[in-house]
């Protein structure tokens, strides 16, 4: 294990984490958005149930889950830690700043965007993912995820709704610089792929954000049954 | 005492493969306790230390700036000689050697600059294999372009940025042998004082520029790789900080002065736009390749130069030297600007100017090349300068970018404006050919010597002999002093001359913060400098010269009641390190004019009036001054010339003509 | 004269490494084809003959290539144009009137030695480390002898011409030096003559890089935009990709 002491103990292996555990996150963002997507077939969440279902009792799925977790927790401490670390290499701060002269906002303000996205999380976890995994209502089968999303979401969670459509913004603007970031980091930056990643990248970073954050808006608005 | 160049007997050709193979030699075991003391980190002085780093001595280098790679050879732009003949255009160690001598106006020694021409070609080869990346053709060999006073290519670039190139790569063996321990690297240190023992120089005296304190630094051997003296001018292509200071202690402890009034003026700077100018910038002699310098025919003509008609422009170089037309020498070249524009046919607001037009050869050159390359038939004259553009940027185009920085004009499309500027001193201290000083054990390398390039240098041949001392000359050359210092232990530096010479450095610094009077050091500078432009410059005569060295005495007798030194001596404080140079370059000037005055002809550099043919050629006197002027510095500012006849075996002596 | 202009400076001033700095006023009269420095050449003038303190500031060739200067102009790294130095910055560059901050760079590698003159000394001790190639005077074969393509040839130059002023480092908001040690990592790692020791030497420039205290890079790409050498961010790209080889390897 020798080999891999780089990623916890030099900048560049650091960020090569970083960027690993971000497109594993990627990827798993894709897969969410694209299960939870189904609650637009407007069938009274019955495929998407399914899903839900399956997602929660295939155990190839539930052995992914605890990488997944290894993933976010290792993507967060680490993030965390270069915010902090990076943030003490220089101790005399400019008079001046440079503003958005040199660099994007989302792009100097990820251990923000990231910190946002962590507390988001926590609600988020705690909304369904608690839910479907630890409590009998779910797991007996006397009540759907589908259900528990009406809940949140639905006449009386207009809270939720903002909180989580705040939460898409921080994700997409995370995503803006975190996905082409995380091609860069692994060294992969050529002239002719490029344009590939980085519209790639433009696109999920508004795309998905944008499908998840139709959610929570469409049952509160009781566009959904 | 007499001067003993100490060349080598035997045919030119082998001189220096004989004295390679006979010099005596250090053995490993003794090198490492030999030191060797390195003033300066440019192309020689890197290249010197990491060779002799290389070879197991131990090395303390020195320099002013916060890096070495910052040394000014880092500004050389357009490249450096080789004679490796891949161009397969005739040339060869001969042609290359023949052109320096013949380029120095026969002021040069034989032997010496024989074997610059015969390292040349290892110069490359050792620059290549450090990772210099040299311009390269299509099929990956080495790009050549010409230079002044050649009619080969042997010239190797890296775009406009070859002495920033070339001094990486000795900034990176530097570097290596500080890593590994054999090189103990002083940044941010200024020598103030050669400390001699029994005759021998032996250390150092270094101020630490940061803290403001003095050191001692013990060496059985001390390279000074300083630089050249341009900025006694006060405006020259030089970096703000070069200065002769760590030379001209040296000669005052005893080391003698070679040809101080050789000075180089280069055709091809931005002019003067202001009395607030700091420093003029050099658009590599390189453009000359592909630039034709005009004036109008007519005086005082306000037209825009490109609204002057073809037949209304005096091409003056290619009408007055056809043979090598816009590519003679840098001193032919300046004078023929300087004639221009005192006879009233000067450009721009100041009207001390000239164009540099590359309009005709991008156009017609590059921009034809390239429709043919294309298979466009009769090109209209705007795809000709299109197509033209992109060669000419590849060439030049951080030169291009820079002018326009400067000037904000884009010289793509107007011409550009030049005047002469003072660039490199050929004069320095001198040295035997070991390149050791009249003082045993002080060496001195690359600009800071008076010796390759004789009254007058050619293009790209300063980076060749920087790198030509310090990797290929010294490597030997010291190994005939150290082989018999090898019983000397390391002197303490609690020894009576060193305490004596920091003594004399501390009494002189307080000296000059005492002063407390009025005027800046910058101020006096300027004054000295325009004293040096007017009447030691391009042209000299004898009144002129005479009253100069009035008026230096006079300036130095101001600066040492009236300068006023701000700040704190035991700190940083760049008003005080500009204020012991100043005061150097105030005597240095003196000594440069002396020079010049007793040199009653003129040669390369050094224009006097009263020795000009009628055409306005300079006129060389080969029976009475084919001579080194090396001067002895005595009590007061009182100098003692010594003469080091050169003497011609292989070499016919002719008048200079490039026509 | 016609062309003049009144600037006001808020010039960092700090008498050392260890003392406290702070912002100072002054009003300077310059005109449009004066360069920066030779405008702060102006106001030192005038601090003398007050009988002040001149301001300290880093500067040698003032043509934009030893790397020397190094002023932050209002929160930019040498001024508010691209592809230049401090000492190329012409004061055509600013209005009549203007208010303009000036610093230091600021990062723990790069202590301020007075006002705006800081240490690199960093850099050094990073090329030191390993930004070389291990051949001594006299062990070179002829420069034709290996070819290389004149692509490749003008990349590494592309990447050769860091003049190593910091600036990169200085705009960073990590104070990262990912910028100069990819560029001496690309140059090296791109020529043949580089290769022999190419995974040792990015791994002992980053571990120098590290223990100097340089931050970890951000991908901000604000270095680049900096770069008075127009330096590409790809050489960013390069060293990740050399440093994970060579870890990967087992160096």
């Amino acid at each position: 294990m020798k080999v891999l002491s780089f990623l916890f103990n030099s900048s560049i292996g650091r960020k090569f984490a970083m960027a690993l555990t971000g497109i594993f996150l990627i990827t798993f963002l894709l897969v969410h958005c694209g299960v939870n997507a189904t609650i637009f077939f407007n069938d009274g969440g019955e495929t998407f149930n399914e899903a839900a279902e399956f997602m929660g009792t295939n155990w190839l799925i539930r052995t992914m889950e605890i990488g997944l977790f290894i993933g976010l927790l290792w993507h967060i401490f680490q993030g965390l830690w270069l915010w902090q670390n990076n943030g003490m290499r220089r101790k005399q701060k400019y008079g001046k700043s440079a503003g958005n002269a040199n660099s994007t906002w989302y792009s100097r303000s990820m251990g923000l965007l990231g910190t946002l996205l962590l507390l988001f999380l926590v609600l988020h976890l705690k909304h369904f993912w608690i839910v479907s995994r630890f409590t009998d209502e779910i797991t007996s089968g006397q009540e759907t995820l589908y259900g528990e999303m009406m809940e949140v979401f639905g006449a009386d969670g207009l809270i939720s709704v903002v909180v989580y459509v705040l939460g898409c913004i921080s994700l997409s603007y995370h995503l803006l610089h975190g996905f082409q970031s995380a091609f860069q980091s692994l060294g992969i930056n050529h002239p002719a792929y490029n344009p590939i990643i980085k519209s790639l990248g433009f696109g999920f970073s508004i795309i998905v954000p944008l499908i998840f954050a139709a959610m929570p808006l469409a049952m509160h608005l009781g566009l959904l049954q | 005492m007499t001067l003993d160049s100490r060349i080598p007997e035997g045919q030119l050709g082998e001189k220096w493969t004989k004295y390679k193979s006979s010099v005596p030699l250090v053995n490993p075991a003794n090198k490492r306790n030999l030191e060797i003391i390195v003033v300066g980190t440019g192309l020689a002085g890197a290249s010197a230390a990491a060779s002799l780093a290389e070879m197991g001595y131990k090395v303390k280098a020195f320099c002013f700036q916060d890096s070495p790679r910052r040394a000014h050879s880092i500004a050389a732009q357009g490249g450096i000689n080789a004679a490796k003949n891949y161009q397969n255009d005739g040339d060869s160690v001969y042609r290359l050697f023949y052109d320096t001598i013949k380029g120095g106006d026969y002021r040069a020694r034989e032997a010496n600059v024989h074997r610059l021409a015969e390292v040349s070609a290892a110069i490359i080869d050792q620059c290549v294999a450090q990772g210099v990346p040299f311009a390269r053709e299509y099929g990956g060999t080495l790009s050549n372009r010409s230079f002044g006073g050649t009619q080969v290519q042997r010239t190797f670039y890296a775009a406009g940025q070859t002495g920033q190139q070339l001094l990486l790569g000795a900034y990176s063996a530097l570097e290596r042998q500080v890593g590994l321990g054999n090189v103990k690297m002083y940044s941010r240190h200024e020598m103030l004082e050669v400390v001699k023992i029994d005759g021998k120089a032996r250390g150092i005296i270094a101020r630490d520029l940061i803290s403001g304190n003095l050191e001692r630094h013990f060496g059985h051997a001390v390279l000074l790789c300083t630089g050249g003296y341009g900025n006694v001018f006060y405006l020259s292509t030089n970096a703000m900080g070069s200065n002769v200071t760590a030379a001209w202690k040296a000669h005052k402890s005893g080391a003698y002065f070679g040809n101080p009034c050789f000075t180089q003026i280069h055709p091809t700077c931005i002019p003067v736009s202001g009395h607030y100018q700091s420093k003029l910038t050099l658009m590599s002699e390189s453009l000359r390749n592909d630039g034709r310098i005009w004036v109008p025919k007519q005086k005082d003509d306000n037209r825009q130069p490109n609204d002057i008609p073809e037949d209304e422009r005096d091409y003056y170089l290619e009408r007055r030297y056809p043979a090598f037309g816009n590519l003679v020498p840098r001193d032919v070249a300046s004078r023929a600007a300087k004639e221009r524009c005192d006879a009233g046919y000067g450009v721009g607001p100041s009207k001390m100017a000239v164009y540099l037009d590359f309009r005709s050869n991008l156009m017609n050159k590059y921009g034809r090349a390239e429709a043919n390359k294309m298979g466009i038939e009769n090109p209209d004259d705007e795809t000709l300068i299109r197509l033209g553009k992109e060669v000419v940027k590849e060439k030049y185009g951080n030169l291009f970018d820079m002018y326009k920085q400067i000037t904000d004009e884009d010289p793509y499309e107007v011409p550009m404006r030049i005047y002469p500027a003072v660039h490199y001193t050929m004069g320095g201290l001198w040295v035997d050919y070991d390149l050791m000083t009249t003082v045993p054990g002080l060496y001195a390398l690359g600009e800071a010597n008076f010796s390759d390039h004789g009254a007058n240098r050619l293009g790209a041949s300063a980076l060749m002999q920087g790198l030509a001392d310090g990797y290929f000359v010294i490597p030997y050359t010291i190994g005939s002093y150290l082989s018999k210092e090898i019983g000397t232990k390391s002197i303490p530096t609690d020894h009576d001359e060193f305490v004596a010479a920091e003594n004399r450095c501390a009494d002189y610094i307080n000296r000059l913060m005492g002063i407390n009077g009025k005027q800046s050091v910058e101020s006096f500078h300027r004054r000295l400098g325009l004293i040096m432009w007017n009447k030691c410059g391009m042209a000299r005569n004898e009144n002129g010269l005479k009253e100069a060295i009035e008026e230096i005495r006079s300036l130095r007798d101001e600066f040492w009641k009236d300068v006023r030194v701000p700040g704190k001596k035991d700190a940083f404080n760049p008003e005080l390190e500009k204020a012991g140079r100043v005061a150097d370059f105030l005597e240095l000037g003196e000594l440069m004019c002396l020079d010049a005055l007793q040199r009653n002809e003129s040669c390369g550099g050094h224009f006097r009036e009263e020795y000009q043919t009628e055409e306005g050629e300079a006129m060389r006197d080969d029976n009475n001054y084919k001579y080194v002027a090396a001067w002895e510095m005595g009590q007061n500012n009182n100098w003692t010339l010594h003469k080091e006849d050169l003497v011609y075996e292989n070499i016919k002596i002719a008048q200079r003509s490039y026509k | 004269m016609e062309n003049e202009m009144k600037i006001k400076l808020k010039v960092w001033r700090q008498e050392n490494e260890k003392a406290q700095g702070k912002f100072e006023e002054y009003d300077v009269n310059t005109n449009p084809d004066m360069s920066f420095l030779e405008m702060f050449d102006v106001l030192n003038e005038q601090l003398i003959t007050e009988g002040k303190d001149p301001v300290a500031f880093d500067h040698d060739c003032r043509e934009g290539i030893c790397g020397m200067c190094s002023m932050v102009i209002d929160g930019r790294p040498h001024g508010p144009k691209g592809g230049i130095t401090t000492c190329q910055l012409h004061m055509r560059s600013f209005n009549n009137g203007d208010t303009i901050s000036v610093e230091p760079w600021r990062a723990n590698s790069f202590p301020v030695i007075k006002d705006l003159s800081v240490n690199r000394s960093s850099f050094d001790r990073i090329i030191a480390a390993g930004g070389f190639v291990s051949v001594n005077t006299g062990n070179a074969v002829d420069a034709n002898s290996i070819l290389i393509p004149k692509e490749t040839a003008d990349k590494a130059f592309e990447a050769a011409t860091c003049i190593g002023c910091g600036a990169c480092v200085s705009a960073c908001k990590n104070a990262s030096a990912m910028l100069f040690v990819g560029a001496k990592v690309t140059q090296l790692a791109l020529l043949p003559q580089g290769q022999a020791e190419r995974e040792a030497r990015v791994v002992a420039m980053v571990n120098q890089m590290d223990a100097e205290g340089f931050g970890a890079c951000s991908n901000t790409g604000a270095c680049a935009a900096e770069c008075p050498k127009e330096i590409p961010l790809s050489v960013i790209a390069t060293l990740n990709r050399e440093y994970m080889k060579a870890k990967m390897n087992g160096k």
